[in-house]
């Protein structure tokens, strides 16, 4: 702009930008590739931090590029919200503020689509130019555009409003803003959701087409919002790491369109990186779960799952042991095994530093601790990870499922706080019971189990668990925080 | 053969689909947090797509206002993403002595953990 022209000419040069652009999606790679290991990922994270950097510069520096004022406003209000958010979000919390920045992601998206058509829907239909002709960066966008143009900006548009209102919706659940419960219009869910795919495709169909319209345009955004909260209001708690991957993958793949229709490689590279990512653990999350995803995002599980469990409790006539602190903390002392199985419940009691200090109050007495974790404990992948790293728990005890459920056999005590679902016997043994088929951790073949838990009440999925029912089974009723520091508490005094 | 624009950058999504997958497969469960964070804040980058826009000449009010929102929400997302994976990653790393990350500089002073009374219980 009114910079010195020699350097202008040299650092605005359309190949010099699309070589940034190169740079900014190998760095985000290489910053990827550092994720495959908790030393290298501080590192791995930062890389790709520089390569945003750089895309980001890289595109300012575009001739074309101009409102300096409403640029540097933007990005003003988007540092002011982002920075506090993420440095004070607690890591229990991290669900939610995940769902969040997901959905603004989304949102962006939509937005810049719509601007897309505003600018140059009203040529939408018109093969007029030969794709080859397409400009590369910046305002030099011909009279009329080619079709795939307006095919990816439409798919961007309905991809990104979906996007934007389903991780506004889990957010809302994971703050416990909007009940956690499935809420869903029952049996007719399936047939609105569908209702409101159709419109929205064939008012995208439309537009590509040639419907030079914007309320047509914004309509579609209002239909794909609707998806948006129908498909996620259904969702139950617990199904939320599906939720959560799949709403990720959505976004990066929104993103992609975007820069297909923009023709921006940076955008292409690094939305379909998180396009793949989102998928790969979606697909983890719903095989650890035993479901199809096209199951959870049809809904419905908790309702019939607490039907089905309701049958269930008839079963279990059996007794149920409680125990004390006291008692609990003797049995642990004696033990030479111990196995933590944490769940959602020690999130929302945010017990992990409990955990932690009794776990070293074991290991003092030289017993062997370790924590099983289950792909789907929580609210999102890897979110029993994050808070046992939070208190400072070595991840080389953190063991996965397939590792740690030979072990069970030879596990003295395992000592399961706030997790239900994943510990529940009749995922192998009930074929009638909803979760059956369920990979879970194998509790039950332990030596002696202790539950924490605060009451009976049965977990998301509204399933009886026989495992409170086995006589090796003892219950400690309480809030997960206050129950294991007190078990702590006991073993200072023996 | 001329190569269009549209089949250019189809090889190119193609691909990067392909390397995406080869690459996040190799992300072990332990870190599957760390990575939709910072995956999330990865396709903040659409922080590009309203700052391309906004270059553009003849926008009217109502689409400067809506670029304006996009930008803030990119920036929301790839600020936020980057700062929260950077935090959470930190405590992934092997300390010899409990709180005691001094060696970090001072963007990643990490707020204390504020312990609050359980709520409710799940899965």
């Amino acid at each position: 702009m009114t910079s010195l022209p020699l350097a202008t000419s040299f650092l605005q040069a359309e190949n010099f930008i699309y070589v940034l652009y190169i740079v900014a999606f190998a760095l985000f790679i290489q910053g990827l590739r550092g994720l495959s290991g908790p030393t290298t990922a501080v590192r791995g994270n930062r890389i790709a931090a520089v390569g945003m950097a750089i895309a980001v510069v890289a595109t300012l520096l575009i001739p074309s590029e101009g409102n300096w004022g409403l640029i540097a406003l933007g990005i003003a209000l988007g540092t002011a919200v982002g920075i506090p958010a993420a440095r004070n979000v607690k890591m229990t919390a991290m669900p939610q503020m995940v769902a969040l920045f997901n959905g603004v992601g989304g949102g962006a998206v939509a937005l810049i689509s719509w601007v897309e058509f505003r600018h140059y829907g009203s040529t939408y239909g018109s093969l007029a130019i030969p794709l080859t002709n397409q400009p590369v960066l910046g305002d030099t966008f011909h009279p009329a555009i080619p079709t795939y143009v307006a095919i990816f900006s439409v798919f961007a548009a309905i991809v990104g409003s979906i996007s934007f209102w389903g991780s506004n919706i889990a957010f809302g659940k994971l703050q416990e803003v909007i009940p956690g419960r499935p809420i869903s219009f029952g049996s007719a869910q399936q047939a609105v959701n569908l209702v409101l795919l159709i419109l929205a495709l064939a008012a995208g169909i439309d537009l590509v087409a040639g419907a030079h319209s914007e309320l047509l345009f914004v309509g579609m955004l209002v239909v794909a919002a609707l998806l948006g909260n129908a498909v996620v209001l259904p969702i139950g708690g617990a199904d939320m790491p599906v939720v959560i991957s799949l709403l990720n993958a959505f976004t990066g793949l929104s993103a992609a369109a975007t820069g297909m229709a923009l023709n921006n490689p940076a955008l292409i590279v690094a939305g379909m990186i998180v396009g793949a990512s989102g998928t790969i653990l979606t697909n983890l999350m719903a095989t650890a779960m035993n479901r199809s995803i096209p199951a959870i995002v049809a809904g419905g599980f908790g309702g019939g799952g607490a039907v089905a469990g309701a049958q269930g409790a008839g079963e279990h006539a059996g007794t149920v042991r409680s125990t004390s602190a006291a008692d609990a903390a003797i049995q642990l002392a004696y033990a030479s095994h111990v196995v933590v199985v944490p769940g959602y419940g020690m999130a929302v009691a945010q017990a992990q530093h409990a955990v932690r200090e009794l776990a070293i109050e074991l290991e003092k007495r030289g017993v062997d601790v370790k924590y099983a974790i289950h792909p789907v404990a929580g609210r999102m992948p890897g979110h029993m990870n994050v808070l046992l790293a939070e208190a400072d728990v070595p991840y080389d005890q953190l063991k996965e499922m397939d590792e740690i459920n030979p072990d069970f056999q030879r596990t003295d005590v395992s000592l399961v706080i706030g997790a239900n679902d994943v510990t529940n016997p009749a995922a192998k043994n009930t074929p009638s019971s909803p979760i059956y088929g369920m990979p879970i951790l194998e509790v039950a073949d332990s030596r002696s189990v202790i539950v924490i838990k605060r009451s009976m009440n049965p977990g998301f999925a509204g399933i009886e668990n026989e495992l409170y029912f086995d006589p090796k089974t003892a219950m400690l009723f309480g809030d997960a925080k206050s129950a294991v520091a007190e078990i702590t508490a006991e073993l200072g005094q023996l | 053969m001329l190569a269009s624009v549209l089949t250019t950058n189809l090889a190119i999504l193609v691909l990067a689909g392909f390397i995406g997958f080869v690459v996040i497969s190799k992300v072990p469960n332990t870190l599957h947090t760390p990575l939709m964070s910072g995956t999330n804040a990865i396709h903040g980058i659409v922080l590009l797509g309203g700052l391309l826009l906004l270059g553009f000449s003849g926008l009217d009010g109502l689409s400067k206002a809506l670029l304006v929102i996009a930008v803030a929400f990119g920036t929301i997302n790839v600020v936020g993403g980057f700062l929260v994976t950077d935090r959470m990653l930190d405590m992934f790393k092997s300390r010899p002595k409990p709180a005691k990350p001094a060696e970090q500089p001072a963007e990643e002073q990490r707020a204390e953990p504020k312990d609050e009374p359980g709520t409710g219980e799940g899965a």
